[in-house]
């Protein structure tokens, strides 16, 4: 098969910099105990661990790393067999399964020789219950407190009363924080990791945004990789500083008219967690079509426009109850036609994800609505984040292609 | 010379059709493909041609349409499908093709353009894998299920999905007293439940697939669940192969 040329992105060796001085700090505090370490979901309430000067370390991050360079394959059995079963997310069980075997990919990348050892662990439920059960299982391990949020989801619109239940939340959680860090909180501290963690996210839109270009600017496998900081190191002013960096090639494509996939003929959605074994495989298969993903709600995800400074308990607990994987259908098929119109899509793609309820959406006839709303095709592929026993290559380009084809046909 | 073929290389049979510069059917044949490719292909080609094929446009599809180098082109099987049933019938169709490994489901419109498809390879349910797995376990062989479930006079039902659940249900149903025509029946009954469960059908249906080809009591099931009207074409196995050779003559012609 045809080889595909890329146009490589030159801030790749700033990304590198910035997510190795997020692994080596968290090293360094983990030996040294010159910090303390939280550990915190995705979309947890990792502002609020900064100012009170933990570092913050994200398991999800790490499961996802494990999908990357396909050692969960490795791993996802050792924790199947100690009772988490193959259903559930494999980014819990690649990731305990790692944990048990004593393994860590941090090692080979950055000399790490353990994962951080937490002093707290940190969930909010926002985004699913596994990050309970996952946060569990090391505070068993670990011996360490959980201190998380509950948060309701499949919201129809974020109601105050739910807001004011998370603002309360994330206020009790302060004592507890306090007396783990060792220090108090300062309002002010938490005020100006908010405004940093608000500018990351303006700074990630507009990134994302460039791709509205024709032809994009990057394509979905690009920005799977270069979000990491905006998860790692939001709430830091590295990851803005990198994120300039990386707007202004960007943009330098932009008007130069230079596209992430040569000859740009399809411009695609994806729905859905990305298969993080399979992104290269992926973006060749698309961009061997000439197709470009443009635009995901995945990557869009650690945008957090309602971060207000001035209000920070509750712009924060609104923001982080607004996300996209708490809202109900409704809410999910307005904010994906929205995007759908901005980045200018002919076709959507579903990724039902065997082993993630939560962030696969084509489950409950969106898939079909939506084409019928906005007039485009969908695909539908089925596979999985981190397990690639359910995911089959071969089914997948086909699927693909054949998608395609029927693009240029009708 | 004039001629165009089509060879559509699937997981279980490899299948070649020559057309004429009109898209007539002039030659085909149907082999397994088993584990060398270059071979199955070299059979289907030279049978169906009756020769070399030297200068002769090929369009290859299926599962393995990227290994053939000396094809002209390429199509996945959901297009050289629905092409080759456009052809049978210039109608806004469904085709539901149910292959060794695989099953598809393709909705045409008046022309003949895809409207939307799906593919189920997740596993065995719905497809042939799953009959000749049972067929072998209950110890019937293959030709003689079709026969057999012909002769149920009752309609039990297989609810599971996955070959291994669906040997120990029957097995309790054959304790239970359900005679061996009535599981065959069953078995069938199952593959199209699995195809149904994928897209409605309705309006035109035509099937096609080797199981189809070799079963015929699958289309009697589907003309008794289906509310429309449900065909088969004249060669069901060879819809595929038949749609490249099309594609072929139009893309090379
Ligand atoms: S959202 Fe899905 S992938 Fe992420 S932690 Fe929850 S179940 Fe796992």
């Amino acid at each position: 098969m045809q080889e595909i040329k890329r146009v490589a992105i030159k801030a790749t060796t700033q990304f590198k910099a910035v997510m190795a001085q997020h692994f080596l700090e968290l090293d360094e505090a983990a030996r040294t105990k010159n910090k303390k370490v939280a550990w915190c979901s995705s979309v947890g309430p990792a502002e609020l661990a900064l100012s009170l000067g933990f570092l913050v370390y994200y398991y999800e991050n790490h499961a996802a790393i494990l999908g990357t360079n396909r050692t969960a394959m490795d791993y996802i059995p050792i924790a199947n067999a100690h009772g988490y079963s193959p259903d559930i997310c494999s980014y819990l069980t690649s990731d305990i399964g790692a944990y048990l075997k004593g393994e860590t990919p941090l090692t080979k990348a950055y000399g790490i020789e353990k994962i951080p050892r937490p002093d707290v662990l940190l969930y909010n439920t926002n985004q699913c219950r596994e990050v309970y059960d996952w946060v569990n299982f090391y505070a068993k391990e670990f011996k360490v407190p959980v201190v998380g949020i509950n948060t309701p989801r499949t919201q129809r619109q974020v109601r105050d009363d739910v807001v004011q239940s998370v603002t309360a939340q994330l206020e009790e959680m302060v004592p507890q924080l306090e007396e783990i860090a060792g220090r108090p909180f300062d309002i002010d501290e938490f005020r100006e990791v908010l405004a940093t963690s608000r500018e990351c996210s303006r700074l990630w839109e507009e990134v994302l945004g460039t791709a509205k270009a024709k032809p994009s600017t990057i394509t979905f496998s690009d920005a799977c990789i270069h979000m990491g900081p905006a998860v790692v190191m939001r709430g830091r002013k590295e990851a803005n500083e990198y994120y300039r960096i990386l707007l202004a090639e960007l943009k330098e494509r932009v008007e130069q008219g230079i596209g992430a996939v040569e000859g740009e003929r399809h411009r695609f959605y994806w729905e859905g967690m990305p298969i993080w074994g399979k992104l290269r495989m992926m973006s060749d298969t698309f961009g061997r079509l000439k197709a470009c993903v443009s635009v995901s709600t995945y990557c869009s995800s650690w945008v957090f426009s309602g971060f207000d400074p001035k209000d920070p308990f509750q712009s924060m607990a609104r923001a982080y109850c607004s996300i996209f994987i708490g809202q109900d259908d409704v809410g999910k098929e307005d904010y994906i036609a929205e995007k759908v119109e901005q980045f200018s899509i002919d076709g959507l793609i579903f990724h039902d994800a065997k082993t993630c309820p939560s962030n696969t959406n084509c489950r409950y006839g969106m898939a079909d609505r939506l084409s019928e709303r906005l007039g485009i095709p969908h695909l539908t592929i089925n596979g999985d984040l981190n397990d690639l026993r359910c995911f089959s290559e071969e089914q997948t380009i086909t699927n693909i292609e054949a998608f395609v084809e029927q693009i240029e046909e009708s | 010379m004039g001629l165009y073929a089509g060879i559509d290389i699937g997981s279980c049979t490899t299948k070649a059709v020559v057309v004429d510069q009109e898209g007539n059917m002039v030659g085909s044949h149907v082999c397994r493909s088993g584990i060398d490719y270059q071979k199955a292909v070299e059979e289907a080609l030279g049978t169906a041609l009756g020769g070399k094929w030297d200068g002769i446009p090929i369009l290859s599809t299926g599962y393995g349409r990227h290994s053939l180098e000396f094809a002209s082109g390429t199509k996945t099987e959901i297009a050289c499908h629905a092409r080759g049933a456009f052809a049978y019938v210039p109608r806004a169709l469904t085709l539901v093709d149910i292959g060794g490994q695989d099953n598809k489901v393709i909705k045409l419109d008046d022309k003949g353009h895809r409207l939307d498809f799906r593919m189920n390879r997740k596993c065995a349910a719905g497809t042939g894998t799953f009959i000749e797995e049972i067929a072998t376990r209950i110890g019937i062989p293959l030709e003689q299920m079709d026969g057999m479930a012909r002769k149920a006079e009752k309609r039990v039902k297989i609810g599971s999905y996955c070959t291994v659940f669906a040997q120990t249900e029957i097995l309790s149903l054959i304790r239970a007293g359900v005679s061996p025509e009535e599981v065959a029946r069953g078995v069938f009954e199952s593959v199209v439940d699995r195809v149904m469960e994928m897209i409605p059908l309705a309006d035109l249906v035509m099937l096609c697939g080797g199981v189809v080809a070799h079963n015929p009591v699958v289309v009697d099931i589907f003309k008794a669940r289906v509310s429309g009207e449900v065909i088969v074409p004249p060669h069901p196995q060879l819809t595929g192969a038949y749609g490249a050779a099309l594609i072929a003559r139009e893309s090379f012609g």
